[in-house]
Formats: structure tokens, sequence, C-alpha cells
């Protein structure tokens, strides 16, 4: 077996001590890595029904299958797994940059770390040797101090820092884990998970060779690929960045404004791609192995947001821009740097300010519950002031910092009704009222509302399907979108090289010519679902019902105001035909559990007990 | 001298992706490694990114600094060429180089510097690779030349602005 190290490291940081354990060529074969590792090693290593900030639930970092190598866009991924404070569900989110290589390089591909350190630490990985060191001094501090202070402590300059900011050590159920200065775990609050163990960061440094099994015909294979990635399928990214979906979106009525109240806004072409690009952006670089290159790195020249500096993407724009009805990207682009430095995720920060400015325009909290802050939408200043109130659980910026599930529980008078989110995790950036399979995609997505474990708005933008209405029959196409992006997160592959890859066989010829294990398409596949099914099987334990799967009230009940989408939404019914048609395409039963045949024919009969009986 | 032929970095051009360090280890090694290869990619955060090797310095300072005189620059094409046999991996010559461009063997433990992929016919792996075309065989003269040719471009639009304000 090439490219995988075949280990996997276990930190316990109560007692201090490591060990590491070794896993086989079946195991790799089974779940590949990325994402398939992660639910695996989650399920068999959390005591079902703990609490996310219990000890005993463990955090988890893995790399893809492919990390390490110079597979185009895939060189440096990882993901982290854990249960998520915000859903008490699956916790689970990806990064890139440089990091994941160098954990492959230092010799492991997945981590488990457990406990909870007596004070703050930090885990050193520096090959072979693993170390906890101490974080007193780093912690409070931001991640971009924490990766200086530790690359300067410990003198190496290579090193690549995995770190939580203020965010993750208050709590806040959105902070994230932050590496490489711009890259993210953003999602599900794995970054509240490390603060509960007083983890401030993981250090690695990795220096061992990665073998593949066929250099040569690789090597021929990723030319190829290399030069897909300079054509067509990937001109969004190298040159506007996603945030050129902030027209596109709007022109189709599905651009989430001002907490979803409305689906266009009138300020988009000021927070656009085009704008963003000619007026902030100073330089466009890439990940490691990356011949695509999309890290948009934009800076505030003047104004007195003068001297912020951020990677802007579409979804964070979206959140802090329209979500916020700001059209003011010097603005945007200070929240955006406020969310890494505190180490918060600037997606599900910009929906919960949003959400904070509809509760204020509505009276359900004053400028006494703001600190003095005129938090009305629009109020760019506003805006990016609140965010490091949540991040340092600042005055109700305390009530925010438990997502907006939790914080309409606490501030109620009706505001449960926008609170946009799904499984306890903030909305993102599509308008699912008018993309109804996308909304779907999102109803059952494993780690929540979030639109990168389908990316079925795809069906519905291209006019595949009709996106105003619906049929049982998107059950099954999301279940294909579903399954497609479990390989892609396993391997881990960049999802913007999505549409240059030539289906499940060619990325099965590249698994096998990078490990040597032999592979097809049709195997691949039936891996996407395997994996798909055991996630659900972990949610499941975890208590997730039908009920779960669900979209947030304003989704079901307002009808979109105006715009090319107006009068539509996804009613009641219309979400039961959804939800009947999926369940039925993945051969669970309509209560979402899937059946004994289903976990036998995809080798899961470990999980038996779990599933459905007959 | 002047002539000689090195790979040059455009800084303007490079992203930091270190394809050229993956590409360069598996040239060199048949594996992915960028501890062995000999370009290495630095990025000074936020967004500054450069990668640099041999520039195949005239007088060459590591030729200098080498006290078992394991080293040599070839007249042919201007490399520095190791001895195996004398190198004893002191780094003396590391420290020598002022662009880091020297990288010591993990297991042979000699030093190995950029030797222009001598053995392929293709030229050096990093330059075909490099996406971002950041990378040029060039030579110092041509650079010179470029620089000429930039600096009276930038004179001449100067002195059009100029008339036409």
């Amino acid at each position: 077996m090439h490219t995988y190290t075949g280990k996997i490291l276990h930190v316990d940081l109560s007692t201090g001590r490591s060990r590491t354990d070794t896993f086989d060529e079946e195991f790799a074969k089974a779940y590949i890595g990325g994402t398939g590792f992660g639910i695996k090693t989650l399920i068999d290593n959390q005591k079902p029904g703990v609490d996310a900030f219990d000890p005993e639930n463990p955090l988890i970092y893995v790399v893809g299958a492919v990390t390490g190598t110079m597979i185009p866009a895939a060189g440096s991924k990882f993901g982290v797994f854990a249960k998520s404070p915000a859903s008490n569900l699956l916790g689970e989110a990806y990064s890139t940059g440089r990091w994941g290589a160098e954990l492959r390089m230092a010799g492991y591909d997945i981590v488990v770390i457990k406990g909870k350190a007596p004070h703050p630490v930090y885990l050193w990985i520096d090959d072979e040797s693993v170390q906890l060191m101490d974080a007193k001094h780093l912690w409070g501090k931001s991640t971009w101090e924490t990766e200086e202070m530790i690359r300067n402590e410990l003198g190496d300059q290579l090193i690549r820092v995995s770190a939580i900011g203020p965010g993750g050590e208050n709590l806040v159920k959105v902070a994230c884990l932050l590496n490489d200065h711009f890259r993210a775990a953003g999602r599900t609050g794995l970054g509240a998970v490390a603060g509960s163990k007083n983890l401030k960061a993981v250090a690695v440094r990795g220096t061992h060779d990665v073998s593949v099994a066929e250099p040569a015909k690789l090597l021929e294979l990723c030319k190829d690929l290399y030069e897909r990635c300079k054509g067509p399928a990937t001109t969004k990214y190298r040159t506007l960045g996603t945030p050129a979906n902030i027209l596109t979106l709007n022109a189709q009525g599905a651009l989430p404004t001002r907490n979803y109240q409305s689906a266009t806004f009138e300020g988009a072409e000021k927070v656009s791609g085009e704008y963003l690009n000619e007026h902030f952006v100073t330089k466009i670089q890439g990940c490691t192995a990356c011949p695509c290159r999309c890290e948009h790195i934009a800076e505030v020249s003047e104004g007195p947001f003068k001297g912020a500096i951020a990677r802007v993407e579409y979804e964070p724009t979206m959140a802090f821009g329209p979500y916020c009805g700001v059209d003011d990207l010097a603005a945007v682009i200070k929240a955006i740097e406020y969310c890494n430095l505190y180490g918060i995720d600037a997606i599900g920060t910009g929906i919960i300010v949003g959400f904070g400015m509809e509760c204020y325009e509505k009276g359900l909290i004053t400028k006494g519950d703001t600190g003095g802050l005129e938090l009305k939408f629009g109020n760019g200043q506003a805006m990016v002031e609140m965010v490091k109130k949540i991040a340092l659980r600042e005055d109700i910026g305390d009530v925010l910092a438990e997502g907006v599930k939790g914080a309409s529980e606490k501030i109620g008078n009706g505001s449960q009704h926008f609170a946009m989110q799904i499984k306890g995790v903030e909305m993102t950036g599509y308008e699912v009222r008018g993309l109804k399979t996308c909304a779907l995609g999102y109803a059952v997505s494993r780690r929540g509302a979030d639109h990168q474990r389908h990316g079925s708005y795809t069906w519905d933008q291209t006019g595949k399907v009709d996106r105003y209405k619906v049929d049982s029959g998107r059950g099954k196409l999301v279940m294909g979108d579903e399954d497609n992006y479990c390989i892609f997160d396993s391997m881990i592959l960049c999802k913007f090289t999505r549409t240059i890859w030539k289906g499940y066989d060619e990325i099965a010829k590249v698994y096998s010519l990078v490990t040597g294990i032999p592979m097809t398409g049709a195997e691949l596949e039936k891996t996407g679902e395997r994996i798909s099914n055991l996630a659900r099987l972990y949610n499941v334990r975890e208590g997730l019902t039908r009920n779960g799967d669900s979209l947030p009230p304003r989704v079901l009940k307002d009808p979109i105001p105006s715009g090319t989408s107006k009068g539509s939404f996804v009613s009641e019914q219309e979400l039961n035909t959804l939800l009947d048609g999926y369940y039925d395409a993945r051969g669970w039963t309509r209560e979402g559990v899937p059946k004994k045949a289903k976990i036998e024919e995809l080798g899961l009969s470990a999980y038996a007990q779990i599933g459905a009986r007959g | 001298m002047n002539r000689h032929a090195f790979v040059s970095v455009v800084p303007d051009k490079c992203v930091g992706c270190r394809v050229c360090e993956y590409v360069c280890s598996m040239e060199k090694s048949k594996v992915f490694n960028p501890t062995r290869s000999r370009i290495r990619v630095t990025r000074i955060y936020p967004h500054t990114n450069a990668a640099l090797t041999c520039r195949l310095c005239e007088d060459p300072p590591c030729v200098v600094a080498c006290p078992r005189k394991a080293l040599k620059q070839s007249e042919e094409n201007g490399v520095i060429l190791v001895n195996d046999d004398l190198c004893n991996g002191c780094g003396w010559c590391i420290e020598a180089c002022d662009f880091g461009s020297i990288c010591l063997d993990p297991e042979k433990k000699v030093v190995r510097m950029c030797d222009l992929c001598a053995a392929r016919e293709a030229g050096p792996a990093c330059v075909e690779w490099c996406s971002e075309e950041a990378l040029e065989l060039t030579s110092k003269d041509v650079l010179s030349q470029k620089a000429r040719i930039e600096a009276i471009q930038k004179l001449v639009k100067a002195e059009e602005a100029g008339k036409s304000g």
C-alpha cells in the first residue's frame, strides 16, 4: 500500500500519553480516507450519546487518500471530525493550504485526540516525535499570532499550525480551526471542541517521503489533469473566484438577503466578484500542488477599515454582504478578517449577525443588549463590532455565540421563525426556497445546513429540473450527488476541480495509481454510498430522526417576496414528498433509518443494531 | 559564463503552489517530498511567494566554502557538481548559499542542488510544470536584456504620456 502511512496517532490529553495504531489495506479500500476515515473513526471511538464538550468526544484529524501527492488541487487537503456542539450530530469540516501534506509526511493518516488537558496545551508532531507543549502564553492569542509564535518558538518556519482563536477558547458554537493564515476547517463548531479540551493548536512538521505505486503513469495522467485545470472547467475560480456567484444568484433570485427576508440584493453590484477584484484583490495564490490557485487575497487600502486583509470567497461575502444588507466590501473584508483572527466560521457568523439584525429591527433585542451598537441591516460598522462581541461573548454576543438555534431559543418571541439553521447549523448561501432539489440536499445534509455535501443546486440552476417544483425523483438525484461528494471528500479532491474529472472510473484509476490498491469506478461509487450510510448510522445513533431532516420555518412558510423567484417557498407537503423520495432511494425507512438489507449490502453489519429491524 | 542558463522565478507570477517542489522530488527521487526538492518555494505571509533554486553564481560561494573540495562548477553549463565521495554533509555550502538553494539528501547525507535536469531531454521539469509560467530557463545575459527593454518601454510610455498630457 503506497501513499497511505497506515498509521493512526492516538493522543490522550488527560494523561499526556500517545500511542500509534495501524490500519490495513482492507480498511483503506473500504473507507478511502478523508470523510470515510473521519466518520469511521468517530463512530468507533466516541462513546454513544456523549456531549460534544465531554472529554470523551474525540477530535479527529484525517488526510485524504491522495494528500501529499501532486494530484491537482488535492495536495494538502485534510478533514476534522468530532461530535458537533452546534448539532450534537456529526461534526465535519475540511481545510487545505499546507497543513494536510505535512501530517502525512510526518507519518500519520489519522490523529485521534481525546481527553482534556489540565491547562492549555498544543500538540507538536515532529515526524515520529509527539509532544504536548505548554500553551498558557498562547491562550487568548489570535490564530495568526499563535501560528507565528509556535513557528518562532520551535524555530522552524515550515511548521504548519491548525489553531483556534478566542472563539474556540470561549466555546462559541461556530468556532473553527484556522491554518496557514487563510484556511479554515470552518463548519460545525469544531474549534469549540478543541477549546473544550484546552487544546490551542496542532503543529506539524513532516519530512518523510510520500511514495506512489506507479510514478510514471501517474505523472502522465497528471499532465493531462493539470491541462484540464487550466481550461474552462476552472476559469471561474482562477479569475473572479467564487464571489462571481453574487451576481449569478442575484439574477436567479437565489441570493440570501437580510436574513432570508429577500432573495435579491439591491447592492449586489457593490459586493460582486467583479467589484471585489477591481478594487480589493491584491494577490491570487494557491494551495499546495494546485494549478488552479483560487485564493483571492483582498486588502482594504483606505477608509475606516484600512489595513484589513482576508481571503475572500462567495460564502463569507454573501454572509457579511447581502445577508446583513451591507453593500460595503471594506466592511465585509474586515468582518472576515476578524473571523479569521478570532477563529470563528465566517459563514455561520455572518448568518448569526444577520439574525441579530432582524431581532434588533423587530425590537426583540435593544441597544442595551448590543452594547450600544445600532445593529440594523446595512450597518457595516456595527456588523464588524458584533463579530468581535460574538467571539468574545460580550453583551448580546454571549447569546449569539450559541448559534442562531441556541440564541433564538433564548431570545424567543417568535425569533425561531427566522432562525435560519438546520440541525443547529447555520444556513449557507443558496436561497433554497427557489432551488428545491437543493432544498432537499440541505434538509438531509449530515452536517446540518450545507451546500457542500451534495452540490445539488446544479440541477436547479442549470434547468435540468424545474427548480420551483418538487417530485419524488429528486431523492435519487441528491443521493447520487451525496455519494459522489463522499468520494471527493475521501480522496480528498478539491470540489473546484469537480468538472475536470471523467467520472468514478478516472478517480478510481488515480486511486490505484497512487495507492497500488485495485479499485474500479463501480467499487468507488459503492464506497460513496457506504460512507453516506455510515454517516447516517452515526447520526441515528446520536438521536437524529426524520424531524431533524427539516428546513427553517421561514423556508417552509414565507414565500420569497420579490425578484425572479417571487412567491416560491417549500411547503411541508413538498418537503415530505422530497424526504419520502430520498429515503426510498436510499433504502431507508420513512423515518430515515437505514434498513438491514442496505446495511448488509454495504458491508456495515457491525453497525446493524443502530439500523432498522427487518 | 554569463550565457549559462539557470532557472529563474518571476515573483509576481509565483503563486506559491509548490508544484515545482513536487515534480523536482519526483524527477530526482521518484517520491513526493518537498524536503528533497532542489527548488524551494517560500511564502512570506500574507502573500509574498517565490521559488528559488541554484542561480549558477560566478565564483560560487558554495564551492569556495567547501572544506573538502567536494564541489566544483561545470565549465560546460555552470551547474555545481558534487563529488559524493568527498562530501560529508557538513553544510558549509548550505550556509554559504545566499539563496538557500542547496539541500541535504536525507539518505545519502550529501548535498544536492539544481542540475537543470541534465538527464532530461525536455529540460528542467519545474519549468515545464509551472502552471503560472513563473519559472523560466534563462541566463543573466537575457535577463539583463529584458530589464533594458522594460526600462526603455517605461521611459517611452512616460514621454508619450507627457506629450499627450
